[in-house]
């Protein structure tokens, strides 16, 4: 049995009238325990929906999820979430920030200090312990999502949760924060689950890259498995005619055979 | 700078005629009255320069109470700010609670909704009457008047806030798993606190207004008795001067709960 299970998942939206809208169309997906898997998809897919039932925000029309067998009822933070746009509360310091997922996850088992500590160690290892007291509005956007980030590792989930983390970034910003994560998921063997709709973003960082057709009931596509050894590094794989390979093959996917028509 | 030139120029001109715009006085009224009819201010409107006089004689005088029919123009000022503060801070009182309760339950909302609507565009000063027949004292109905006025703005900037905070934020709390209380005192309130200012700004400025025409109407002190007591003796200058007052002590107020509520709010 499957870490996180997938199965047959549909997402009905209901619009103005009687109508309803079909987001996603039976879809099923089985994620191991430590396993990356990216979503990717074009704007619009529904892959942020499929990431809002996995979290629990949202419930399936029909179909279930479950992880570690027992069934996806409402969200929790044993499947924390990093959010696009940061989601920060810009009346809290990046400690605080920070410190209130902590404190209310671990606020029975453990002591104030030990809270304490393990929302300074959450800030320590994205690098930003030089920046615990400043409020959000006084740091970049990429600290803002390494912030997001410490958040969602501090209180131990089970399934670390990545929707489009570094979408709103510029390329640069963008890069440097996928070689932190490269070097994050690599240190605490998380389970993660991520959606992009960068392509070199989901073979520098995924097991498995889960392809999604255009919606409206948008339906799994085609699942690439990503056989590149760890740890992996942006350089080396730009060289690699493997690299290349599994690039083409996203590409062909999402312009080719889900190619967009522009109005 | 240069429009308050020009508008004291011209206020200037405007006033400035002489004797001609002076009302003469009936001679019919003047043998009857005697002495005291010829000391009877003229009715038009006075020059700036009087103005400035009278204000000048106002300000001296301003703490004045040695003479309890005629206290100094600072102490109606302050009784008319003690009322407007006082039934300010109950509706802050009642309208935050209130307005968290409507704005956390949209059913509760749905069902109070009918009521805030039909009572909110009663003017607040026809409760007037009825709140000196029923507590039967003139400055405790002109508080309860700027309870009414000040309740509404403060009741649905409330309710909005709450109703209409950042899904994003709803979404961290959710799946952080805070509780009710953690909730509503870590995301929800601070997240409300500058649409909660917004509307303690709109109280204050409606409450200022409605208190001056409420003590026109009952009290025996407070600006508002005192133009409407300088009406009666034909004090225009004096009447020019507290309208000037009311003016600088209303800007007062606002700049005052902008202040607070630009040091309360959260910066993006």
């Amino acid at each position: 049995m499957a870490f996180l299970s997938i199965h047959d998942v549909s997402m009905d939206f209901p619009i103005k009238g009687t109508g309803r809208f079909r987001a996603l169309d039976s879809i099923s997906i089985d994620v191991g325990k430590n396993e990356f898997v990216c979503l990717i998809g074009h704007s619009g897919c529904g892959k942020s929906t499929l990431l809002n039932l996995i979290a629990g925000l949202l419930l399936p029309t029909s179909g279930s999820i479950s992880c570690e067998q027992k069934p996806v009822r409402g969200p929790g933070p044993d499947r924390a979430m990093v959010f696009q746009s940061h989601a920060l509360l810009p009346w809290m310091t990046c400690y605080e920030n920070v410190h209130l997922a902590v404190k209310q996850v671990f606020d029975r088992s453990l002591s104030a200090t030990a809270i304490k500590d393990k929302a300074e160690q959450a800030l320590k290892l994205v690098r930003l312990d030089h920046a615990m007291q400043k409020y959000p509005f006084e740091i970049s956007g990429g600290m803002k999502q390494r912030v997001g980030l410490a958040r969602a590792l501090a209180v131990e989930p089970r399934i670390l949760l990545l929707d489009e983390p570094f979408g709103a970034l510029d390329a640069l910003t963008r890069a440097s924060l996928q070689d932190e994560l490269v070097r994050l998921v690599e240190s605490i063997r998380s389970t993660v689950v991520m959606v992009t709709h960068d392509v070199d973003e989901a073979i520098l960082l995924g097991d498995r890259v889960v392809m999604m057709t255009n919606g409206p009931a948008a339906r799994i596509g085609d699942v690439l498995d990503v056989a590149l050894p760890r740890p992996r590094d942006r350089l080396t794989l730009a060289a690699s005619p493997e690299y290349a390979g599994y690039r083409q093959y996203l590409l062909k996917f999402l312009y080719q055979i889900q190619g967009i028509a522009l109005e | 700078m240069a429009f308050f030139v020009i508008f004291i120029v011209v206020w200037q001109g405007l006033t400035a005629g002489g004797p001609a715009n002076t009302t003469g006085v009936d001679p019919e009224y003047a043998r009857l009255a005697g002495q005291s009819a010829a000391a009877t201010p003229s009715a038009a409107i006075p020059t700036p320069g009087a103005v400035a006089k009278r204000g000048w004689e106002l300000l001296r005088t301003a703490f004045d109470d040695s003479n309890p029919n005629n206290l100094g123009i600072a102490w109606h000022l302050l009784r008319s700010l003690g009322r407007v503060l006082l039934g300010f801070v109950l509706a802050l009182v009642v309208a935050v609670p209130l307005g968290f309760v409507l704005g956390l339950f949209p059913y509760l909302y749905r069902a109070a909704n009918p009521f805030i609507q039909v009572l909110r565009p009663i003017s607040p000063l026809a409760w007037m009457p009825l709140a000196l027949y029923t507590f039967r004292d003139s400055s405790v109905s002109a508080i309860f008047i700027i309870f009414i006025c000040a309740l509404w703005p403060m009741l649905l900037n409330t309710v909005v806030g709450v109703a209409t905070v950042r899904q994003e934020w709803i979404n961290v709390s959710r799946v952080f798993g805070l509780d009710t209380f953690q909730h509503v005192t870590r995301i929800v309130f601070p997240a409300c606190v500058p649409m909660i200012m917004t509307g303690m700004r709109i109280s204050i400025g409606i409450a200022w207004f409605v208190i001056v025409a409420a003590e026109m109407v009952g009290a025996q002190s407070g600006i508002g008795y005192f133009i409407w007591n300088e009406w009666n003796n034909l004090q225009i200058a004096s009447m020019i001067v507290a309208i000037v007052l009311i003016g600088l002590v209303g800007l007062g107020l606002d700049s005052g709960l902008a202040w607070i509520g630009r040091t309360l709010s959260f910066r993006e």
